[in-house]
């Protein structure tokens, strides 16, 4: 009967599954739900029922019962054992499956830091949501550049460790289009449970457009806004604010053109070199007060897209009093500023 | 007349008079006679004090985060900084407070100190001095960890994962220079147990006569002592990479973060044992006494407890299915895993064999008992989800494993924890308690606990994601709920604390053995003298309650030395 029960594609505490792992783990969920509302009634049940039939009735009581039985004891030893050994084998052949990702699965590059997801691309896109083909295996091979995080997406059932210093591996597959939530869910510091992005899960048609779009998105966009989108996407709003209070790191306001002072007492005016620099190799720069804390966005982060965090600091800075460029240099198929 | 025949029993009358009218309470005077006491008792009496603070410090820290956790921030209404980082620092606290210095210590170093001499009808543990200087372990500990409260906190969870904690500019460093000095205390404690266990039970108690709470202590301490010197290495290189940078655990330095989880998940997991065993214990004693029943399944239940402390040692690797350790040590660790379930769930078949054809009371105790068995089935069933290779990779690390380890090792514990505190309390302080009051209690942290943390299962299943400062809306109504439901078990904690005042000030005098039981703590008088027994008392099977008669006058039992021997003879049949 358990496992007429466990074949029903309701659940009561689950969120809808939206990848191929979901049969197998919400058929499990199922199962073990419904035993363990079974051997919970069970032995509420005779507890209540012992506590009224064998209420004390007077304190002179003195009741006689058996009080060992080596039969009884292994007899009741033997169905929690068989249930849980089919629930091992069970769950083992779902992780099998879930560990494995098939051959010629599409991967997925997949780097976490504080707080902040970014997934690249074979085809040299990069973005800060996971966007996927529908019904196609989507590989993802995940590191971190600072602390551990985990790549958590409820609806598909998977979860994996970005650690630092190794490349873990996951593997899914969409059953339907859509956008569901992703959530970091190893602890890692003070914006953790900021760290919530989004998979889109497209059709294959939609796919390559998309990827096609990423690969140049800032075309036709002004430098300063693609360097906003920067900001607010790839987790730079963290740690830098725009209001001119230093949080985890220094502040953006009025940062371009300011001296910089460095811990060692060297100074730096911030020009366009100082930002890009940065944002490549961050350590090599830390302001006087603040912690090497900034990782490196070296391969996740494009010419074009530095170029607009650069403008971008120009339009909100007071020390900048030149013009901000309306156009993206060298993008010579840009349409004509209208 | 009485006095002459049966001198251990002479206190029943004369309430803590005994010869010479003093306890260990009131023997001698003065906060250095407390504060240099060998005493098993007033070492259990220090360890209830200092205990008892670190659970309501701990309890505080939850309730500030349960309070902050009913919002959640909005596109207008943005989470500040300041918030995000004082969540993570209330969580964070909340659970090494709790851990280290509440659900680990407070059965073995409260009641354990308390009572285990007294049911071995012994003058004291096997050490002393290394008694009195666990206590003193535990308060340097504790100050180390009001050193970190006062000097920047701690945000690292009491995991202390690396690289973050050798990243974080908190006070990493005194905090595990906190628990390094806690486990010492810890070791200590299950280092006099063992020796106490082994060396000065009394003649006639076989391994097989010792009352149960003794093998689950017996368990417990060889945790303790197995598994805590892991913890403090793991701690030292903790510091050493923090400080000196040697490049064990922080991969920018050639390291393995993944390696500290393995070091810290070897003590931490055995640790839970260290919380339930003990707890374990308790439930057998209540389980049997307010039966008024032999208890079913004796050695069954012993070894269980060793059973369940030897696999603890294995299924460290089942916190970490998704770090990407190898499929095969995932499925070892999910195998040995499952194997814990059995003994557990014969310690549960056979307390309620216990209670067949018994004479239940529903005395506070009981109710405690009570509740023990229907959360520690949930956790216990909960578990069986998480030991699930399949069904562990979407519950890790949500709100799903945050309700499981608390149904164990809080409600459960807990549950045990004050069961054996109202069952006890008439023999430590010789004083009853107000049992109305003490039932509504009971109610309160019952019903409190479950609508605190039953719905975390649901939102834990719906993916919300555990140390979390900030939450998206879809899971606003799981959260809210779960506030409301630990205000309501705060409630029932702070009645039972102030219950527990009132009989310390004004309870009616406690008789010696106000439940029948038989083990040999209720064969002195309440309190005890400073040597425990004024005669060595005579041992019988703990679970043969037969020869003590109710007398209403006292309110309480009275044992009958003729009965004892009929006993005892059938016994030998």
């Amino acid at each position: 009967m358990l496992a007429i029960l466990a074949q029903t594609d309701k659940t009561l505490f689950l969120p809808p599954g939206r990848s191929t792992f979901a049969g197998t783990h919400d058929g499990l969920y199922n199962f073990v739900l419904w035993m363990s509302v079974f051997w919970l009634v069970l032995i509420a049940g005779l507890l209540v029922y012992f506590v009224i039939k064998y209420r004390r009735k007077s304190p002179h009581d003195v009741p006689e019962g058996p009080t060992h039985s080596t039969a009884i004891e292994l007899g009741w030893t033997l169905p929690p054992l068989i249930l849980v050994m089919i629930i091992f084998v069970w769950g083992f052949r779902g992780f099998r499956d879930m560990n494995q990702a098939p051959n010629g699965a599409y991967q997925v590059i997949v780097n976490a830091s504080k707080w902040n997801w970014s997934f690249t691309y074979g085809e040299g896109a990069n973005a800060s949501q996971l966007h996927v083909p529908v019904d196609t295996p989507i590989s993802l091979v995940l590191t971190s550049s600072d602390v551990i995080h985990s790549f958590f997406v409820p609806e598909f059932r998977v979860k994996k460790d970005a650690v630092p210093g190794r490349y873990n591996k996951a593997w899914f597959q969409a059953t339907q289009v859509g956008e569901y939530n992703l959530f970091c869910t190893e602890y890692c510091g003070k914006s953790h449970s900021q760290m919530i992005s989004k998979v889109v899960v497209h059709t294959k048609e939609d796919y390559a457009v998309w990827l096609e779009k990423q690969m140049r998105w800032w075309e036709g966009e002004k430098p300063a806004d693609v360097g906003m989108k920067v900001y607010t996407q790839r987790g730079c709003k963290q740690c830098h604010s725009l209001d001119g209070v230093d949080g985890d790191g220094p502040s953006w306001k009025d940062l371009f053109g300011s001296t910089r002072s460095f811990a060692d007492g060297t100074t730096r005016v911030a020009d366009e070199d100082y930002i890009r620099e940065s944002i490549l190799n961050p350590g090599s720069q830390v302001v006087a007060g603040f912690d090497n804390v900034m990782p490196t966005f070296q391969g996740q982060i494009k010419d074009p897209e530095v170029t607009g965090v650069i403008e971008y600091l120009k339009s909100i800075s007071t020390h900048y009093e030149g013009a901000v460029l309306e156009v993206m240099p060298g993008a010579a198929e840009a349409p004509p500023a209208e | 007349m009485s006095v002459i025949q049966d001198p251990v029993n002479s206190g029943v009358y004369s309430g803590q008079d005994q010869p010479g009218g003093t306890n260990y309470i009131n023997h001698s005077k003065g906060v250095m006679s407390w504060l240099l006491t060998l005493d098993h008792k007033r070492i259990g009496l220090m360890y209830m004090v200092s205990v008892l603070s670190a659970f309501a410090l701990g309890g505080t820290f939850a309730i500030i985060l349960r309070t902050m956790l009913f919002t959640h921030s909005s596109p207008e209404n943005p989470i500040s900084d300041s918030g995000q980082e004082l969540y993570n620092q209330m969580f964070t606290l909340h659970g090494a407070v709790l851990v280290f210095m509440f659900i680990i210590p407070a059965v073995p170093a409260i009641l354990g100190n308390m009572i285990l001499p007294l049911m071995l009808g012994a003058k004291d543990v096997a050490f002393p001095r290394l008694n009195l200087l666990s206590w003193y372990c535990y308060i340097v500990g504790g100050l180390f960890f009001l050193f970190v409260l006062l000097s920047g906190g701690l945000d690292t969870g009491w995991t202390f994962y690396t690289p973050y904690s050798t990243s974080t500019s908190t006070s990493v460093a005194a905090a595990t220079l906190g628990a390094f000095v806690l486990g010492f205390s810890s070791i200590l404690t299950g280092l006099n147990f063992i020796a106490t266990i082994h060396m000065l039970r009394p003649p006639g108690m076989g391994w097989f006569q010792l009352p149960l709470f003794l093998w689950a202590l017996y368990a417990t301490s060889l945790i303790q002592v197995l598994a805590t010197p892991v913890l403090a290495i793991t701690l030292l290189l903790l510091l050493a990479e923090k400080v000196l940078h040697i490049g064990i655990f922080d991969p920018a330095l050639g390291g393995d973060p993944v390696l500290f989880q393995h070091f810290f998940w070897f003590y931490s997991h055995p640790a839970v044992y260290i919380m339930i065993l003990p707890a374990m214990g308790i439930i057998s004693e209540l389980i049997s006494t307010f039966s008024r029943r032999h208890i079913f399944g004796y050695s069954f239940i012993a070894f269980s407890s060793i059973a369940i402390a030897l696999l603890g040692f294995l299924v460290w690797g089942h916190h970490m299915y998704t770090s990407g350790q190898s499929g095969m040590a995932n499925a070892v660790f999910s195998l040995i895993t499952f194997s814990v379930a059995i003994p557990s769930a014969i310690k549960i078949f056979n307390w309620l064999a216990t209670m067949y054809k018994g004479s239940i009371s529903l005395a506070t105790p009981m109710l405690y008992a009570l509740a023990f068995i229907w959360l520690f089935t949930i956790g216990g069933l909960t578990g069986v989800f998480l030991g699930s290779l399949a069904l562990n990779i979407h519950a890790h690390d949500t709100y799903f494993v945050v309700a499981h380890f608390h149904y164990v090792m809080v409600g459960s514990m807990m549950t045990a924890f004050l069961g054996g505190m109202y069952y006890w309390w008439p023999k430590m302080f010789g004083k009853m308690y107000n049992e109305p009051v003490a039932k509504v209690a009971w109610f309160l942290i019952f019903a409190g606990f479950n609508l605190t943390f039953f719905i975390q299962f649901i939102a834990g299943s719906q993916g919300m994601p555990r140390r979390y400062a900030d939450y998206l809306p879809e899971y606003a109504f799981f959260h809210k709920f779960s506030t409301v439901g630990s205000y309501v078990l705060a409630a029932g904690l702070v009645l039972v604390l102030l219950n527990w005042i009132h009989a310390l000030l004004k309870g009616k005098k406690a008789p010696q053995n106000p439940w029948g039981s038989n083990t040999l703590e209720w064969h002195t008088s309440s309190p005890p003298p400073h040597e425990n027994f004024a005669e060595t008392p005579t041992v019988s099977d703990p679970y043969v309650m037969g020869a003590w008669d109710y007398d209403e006058s006292i309110d309480g039992y009275v044992h009958n030395p003729q009965k004892a021997q009929e006993l005892a003879q059938q016994g030998h049949h």
